[in-house]
């Protein structure tokens, strides 16, 4: 990345893997669980965190001094939940069937306590440039996760991606199914979100073990 | 800048500038969308029913593709010939709209078609013991008449409702479901089209005559749903309490018609 320097790529790289805020700092994982059964819905999700948190950043980090300490997080909380209103209303209007795409999601977005954590953590602290884009990588390294549990839980869950039969079709016994395999019901449940984000920490772990924790 | 963000005064302040700036610009946003927003539901509801009614663009596709928004108020007024109020007590009509009346209304009758009426708000009558208007549109389907009923009802977290086209003898001909904000991947499969395909063929009467709906049943062992006789459909994993509520709606709101669809009969032997 030659346009950034070497401290503000950290800002992007370091969410996507060793402060990835949902295996190391277990935050919104409420989300995580609830819209990986398809990697289509996973995929949505990631693109509207994504730009709640890089405009919801810099607009924090432009207030950061005139934020009374008091009140910041309720302030904070108002600043998401009018983007995220703004920005339902604007694809109502505008982009009629994404906005029905996008139902579901725009209030798990202003639950995501990603969102608040970073607005708390970072753009209080620092300028508009850096707490964009450390909106920007924290915001991707949710989505690589909601990605990943999106591919298992769809592919073992329903035999397929993004909609498209991969594996056959189990009731006419096609591809794999004619071998004698079968869907798991179980990966569409919320609870087997929980233990792929588990073994996904597990795999992060032992590859790189400065991330235990004593 | 050297403002003392701790004094209690300048907290309160900035409160107030707070609500009055963010209220504002919601309320601006909202209130210069809504013509908009109107607009785009008005078209959904359109290409809800005519997806119902079997006018769609599905070929050649697996999933669901709706008339287009340009060529959707066409259609609608070519496909859909007529549209009913009825009377919840007894099926009687009354109120028609043709379609020559839907097409000169286009200018100062917005608002009043039949199809604009809100089922929630009925629904809302029929609680406090009003009498409840039931809109029903009448098409072609195959060269034979459907009629289109919208339903409405609960689902695992908010409402689900659909349209479905019956024939005169309360055989369903077609389906159209919607959800307010199901589980992805799980509930809101209800938009499916393998779903909605399932109903295709499916009785509200039994032999008898009596009317007993669509079950959306777990233990149906039909996965193909070969079987049209059994009022049920094969459950979505997962999905148990959507489909109850799939199940529920159909059996409360489509009852409603029974009336009018007697009625019929009776005119027709």
């Amino acid at each position: 990345m030659g346009l950034l320097s070497k401290k503000d790529a950290k800002l992007i790289t370091d969410p996507l893997a060793d402060n990835n805020p949902i295996t190391i700092q277990v935050l919104g994982i409420c989300s995580a669980l609830a819209i990986t059964a398809d990697l289509k819905a996973s995929l949505v999700m990631g693109v509207a965190v994504l730009f709640v948190m890089g405009v919801g950043n810099v607009v924090i980090s432009l207030m950061r001094n005139i934020i009374p300490s008091k009140i910041r997080i309720i302030v904070q909380l108002i600043v998401v939940a009018s983007l995220v209103i703004i920005v339902d209303q604007v694809l109502k209007a505008y982009a009629f069937e994404l906005s029905k795409t996008l139902s579901v999601f725009i209030g798990l977005i202003i639950t995501n306590c990603i969102i608040m954590g970073r607005f708390e953590a970072f753009a209080l602290a620092n300028g508009p440039y850096r707490s964009f884009l450390d909106g920007i990588g924290n915001a991707l390294g949710y989505a690589v996760i909601l990605v990943i549990v999106g591919i298992f839980r769809e592919l073992l869950g329903a035999g397929t991606l993004m909609g498209y039969p991969v594996l056959g079709d189990p009731i006419e016994k096609t591809g794999v199914f004619s071998i004698g395999y079968e869907n798991n019901g179980f990966m569409l449940m919320p609870p087997m979100a929980l233990i792929i984000v588990g073994l996904i920490i597990w795999v992060q772990r032992s590859r790189n073990k400065d991330l235990i924790e004593d | 800048m050297a403002v003392n963000t701790d004094k209690n005064s300048y907290t309160i302040l900035f409160a107030i500038a707070m609500v009055v700036i963010v209220g504002s610009l919601l309320a601006f946003t909202a209130s210069s969308l809504k013509p908009q927003i109107k607009e785009n539901e008005r078209m959904e509801k359109q290409q809800n029913i005519l997806y119902a009614l079997g006018v769609n663009e599905n070929e050649g596709t697996g999933d669901i593709v709706f008339v287009s928004t340009k060529e959707v108020a066409d259609k609608f007024s070519t496909n859909v010939s007529e549209q009913l109020v009825l009377e919840s007590k007894d099926g009687k009509i009354i109120s028609k709209m043709t379609r020559q009346e839907f097409i000169d209304s286009k200018d100062e009758g917005k608002g009043k078609e039949p199809y604009l009426i809100d089922v929630k708000k009925q629904q809302a009558r029929a609680k406090k013991g009003e009498s409840r208007f039931l809109p029903l549109f009448v098409g072609q389907q195959d060269g034979k008449t459907v009629y289109i009923a919208p339903i409405r009802g609960k689902g695992l977290w908010d409402a689900i409702w659909g349209f479905v086209a019956l024939d005169e003898n309360m055989v369903v001909k077609g389906t159209f479901f919607d959800h307010a904000a199901e589980t992805p991947g799980l509930g809101s499969n209800i938009k499916q089209r393998y779903f909605m395909d399932d109903f295709y063929g499916e009785r509200l009467l039994t032999e008898a005559g009596v009317f007993k709906g669509i079950a959306v049943a777990k233990g149906n062992n039909d996965p193909k749903n070969e079987r049209k006789e059994d009022h049920a459909v094969d459950a979505l994993a997962g999905a148990t309490i959507t489909g109850d509520g799939i199940s529920a709606m159909i059996r409360k709101d489509l009852k409603l018609y029974m009336p009018f669809f007697q009625n019929l009969n009776i005119k027709t032997n």
